[in-house]
């Protein structure tokens, strides 16, 4: 017989009313846990996507925007902008590095990204088998997307127009242009596993074929010149080096162009001065993804107050229980008294019982909270905009477990105190 | 050696009472008696160490129980003193055999599994080790009840009314065995109760006075 055995003795006694309150407990810790859970996988894989990527340059529209759509590929671009104009931020003196996106097209709900190999190399993606592209209509999946259309090297697939997200996309396929998967890259926990990466030509190429009046780039020249683009692919730095002559005529377009700076001084007047370049817009993943993260924080914030109601009904009901069963214990512990027991002794196990209640609840509540959060994730992952699993533990859930104990002491401290003061010639005097 | 000298214990509502003097050698065995209201249960309660007097010296043995901390008297009371209610106040929430570890844990001492179905064997009631306390029959509840405060083998057992409830032959059957089971721990038994059947069975008696 120890404290903890005479505590569990109670507590299943009263198996019914402890197992209400280690419920409530454990929901109100399960919506605490979930919450910090998606917050942190969020926000996590937001600074993950954003990193190293000092700004970016898109067309003209919201910043949140742009920024939603080229660096976490889960909004509508905010359009294009044209190919020399992209060039000349290029080689601008400010910027160290870009990488050039061009959108339009997806597969099976996968966005199909016209880019170069070190917007691979950013995420740290490597082929898991095959090889990068070398040439057009040559493309390389993500991991996620080989997992889920089943695509491997060496496979063909047509992109269809349009990239709203979903399977069900209404857009028209680009049958008569199919890409060829030459490589699959590894989980690199980024949006680059569920994205399709192509040549910047390629994604020209297939518009210039298919519309009058597509994403961009069209009619003759798009398609004419495989051996140019592929030149251009080779060295991995897009266009700067062959089409810079092409000036404004061009009709080509890029979606959006990622650059790094050369100095931090380039965040005070590269922005102002691209802002002010007619189509061009500039937008800070850190300033946007910031305010997506504040955005979202008054909801969560909302939920987490919710959590904390329950974890304090939880506490008012064992306090509210303890101090009812012990109307009824005086008996039991004033008996206590009399074989021995001293009154730190009473109040201990007053105290141990509540805790055993919360350490319970707290405990329930988290793995509620891990499979929560693991089932909420796989539901995201059909809509793909996002991985979150409830495999991930947080040293917060430690403080959770804490602060639901330290709940069930706040709680347990009147009864234990009136445990404490048991006054054993009185209750037992009365006891008949 | 069990005695008090010089007390007088004041009631919370401002009552005092004054105890003779008393004492018992060691293994004898009293009856408190007297009418309600006389001091019977103060008296039980002071010589168990559950209530300090006002004034007066309390002995057992060689302790002097109001000299004692509040922790040494509560570590006392538990290896030493055995005490039985009228109401029995048996655990609900442990069965019988936990019942009688609890009073091993609070008492600091080891929790023999043997000593305690041993103990339940020699009352008669080792066949509900298991049970709870509410599918007791009385009288098994009261053996229970007694076996709980023998269970540390103490050197003074204290009994507060345990027969003006029962009938005569139940009556009898208790007294019989708290002096048999006082017998085997060579404890000093001290029967607190207005019950004149209890008088003649043992062989002393203090008389106390009706409070004036």
């Amino acid at each position: 017989m120890n404290l903890f055995r005479l505590s569990l003795a109670y507590l299943r006694r009263n198996a019914l009313s402890a197992l209400l309150n280690v419920l409530l407990l454990a929901l109100g810790i399960a919506t605490i846990t979930v919450l910090l859970l998606f917050s942190y996988q969020v926000e996590q894989r937001l600074t993950r996507d954003a990193a190293d990527i000092d700004m970016v340059v898109g067309a003209k529209g919201s910043p949140m925007q742009l920024i939603l759509s080229s660096v976490f590929h889960i909004d509508v671009p905010t359009g294009n902008i044209p190919l020399h104009e992209a060039r000349w931020v290029q080689n601008h003196p400010l910027v160290a590095g870009t990488i050039p996106l061009a959108l339009g097209d997806s597969y099976r709900g996968f966005r199909i990204v016209g880019t170069t190999p070190r917007y691979v190399r950013h995420y740290g993606g490597a082929p898991a088998g095959g090889s990068l592209w070398d040439d057009d209509m040559e493309a390389v999946l993500g991991a996620r997307v080989a997992e889920r259309t089943g695509l491997g090297v060496g496979d063909r697939f047509a992109g269809v127009h349009g990239i709203t997200g979903g399977e069900a996309v209404g857009g028209e396929v680009h049958e008569d242009h199919p890409y060829t998967v030459t490589g699959v890259l590894r989980h690199t926990n980024s949006v680059l596993d569920r994205l399709i990466l192509v040549s910047v030509p390629s994604v020209w190429k297939v518009h210039g074929y298919d519309h009058e009046a597509g994403l961009g780039p069209e009619h003759e020249h798009a398609g004419g010149r495989p051996a140019q683009d592929g030149a251009v692919d080779g060295n991995g730095d897009a266009q700067s080096d062959d089409e810079g002559a092409q000036g404004p005529d061009d009709e080509r377009e890029l979606t959006a162009l990622l650059v790094q700076y050369q100095s931090p001084l380039a965040a005070v007047t590269l922005p102002r001065v691209i802002n002010s370049r007619g189509p061009l817009q500039a937008a800070a993943p850190a300033y946007e993804t910031a305010r997506l993260m504040q955005m979202m924080g008054i909801g969560l914030d909302t939920l987490r107050a919710f959590g904390w109601v329950l974890v304090i009904a939880a506490g008012l009901g064992v306090f509210i229980g303890l101090y009812n069963a012990l109307k009824d214990r005086r008996y039991d512990l004033a008996q206590m008294r009399t074989l021995g027991a001293s009154r730190r002794r009473l109040f201990n196990h007053i105290l141990t019982e509540a805790i055993m209640l919360a350490v319970m609840g707290a405990l329930l509540g988290l793995a509620l909270g891990h499979v929560a959060a693991e089932v909420l994730g796989q539901s995201f992952r059909q809509t793909q905009q996002l991985e979150i699993t409830g495999a991930v533990f947080l040293t917060q859930e430690l403080w959770l477990v804490g602060l639901a104990v330290a709940v069930g002491i706040v709680a347990a401290v009147i009864p234990a105190v009136q445990a404490y003061r048991t006054d054993i010639a009185e209750t037992l005097g009365r006891g008949r | 050696m069990l005695g008090i000298r010089d007390v007088t214990h004041r009631y919370r509502d401002g009552t005092t009472i004054t105890l003779p003097n008393w004492q018992a050698q060691d293994g004898e065995h009293w009856a408190l008696l007297g009418p309600s209201g006389s001091g019977k249960t103060t008296l039980l309660h002071i010589l168990g160490g559950l209530l300090r007097p006002q004034r007066g010296q309390v002995f057992i043995g060689e302790r002097r129980l109001d000299q004692l901390g509040e922790r040494a008297l509560d570590q006392f009371r538990g290896q030493h003193i055995g005490v039985v209610f009228q109401t029995l106040h048996l655990v609900d929430a442990l069965t019988v055999e936990n019942n009688l570890r609890l009073a091993r844990y609070f008492a600091g001492l080891s929790q023999d599994r043997n000593q305690i179905l041993e103990v339940l064997d020699r009352l008669g009631v080792a066949e509900v080790a298991r049970h709870h306390p509410h599918r007791l029959s009385q009288g098994q509840a009261q053996r229970v009840a007694l076996a709980r405060a023998i269970i540390n083998e103490p050197a003074v057992i204290l009994a507060d009314e345990p027969t003006s409830a029962l009938d005569d032959k139940t009556c009898q059957q208790v007294l019989e065995l708290l002096t048999a089971q006082a017998l085997a721990c060579h404890a000093t038994l001290v029967i607190a109760t207005h019950d004149a059947r209890v008088r003649g069975v043992l062989e002393h008696a203090l008389e106390l006075e009706p409070a004036e």
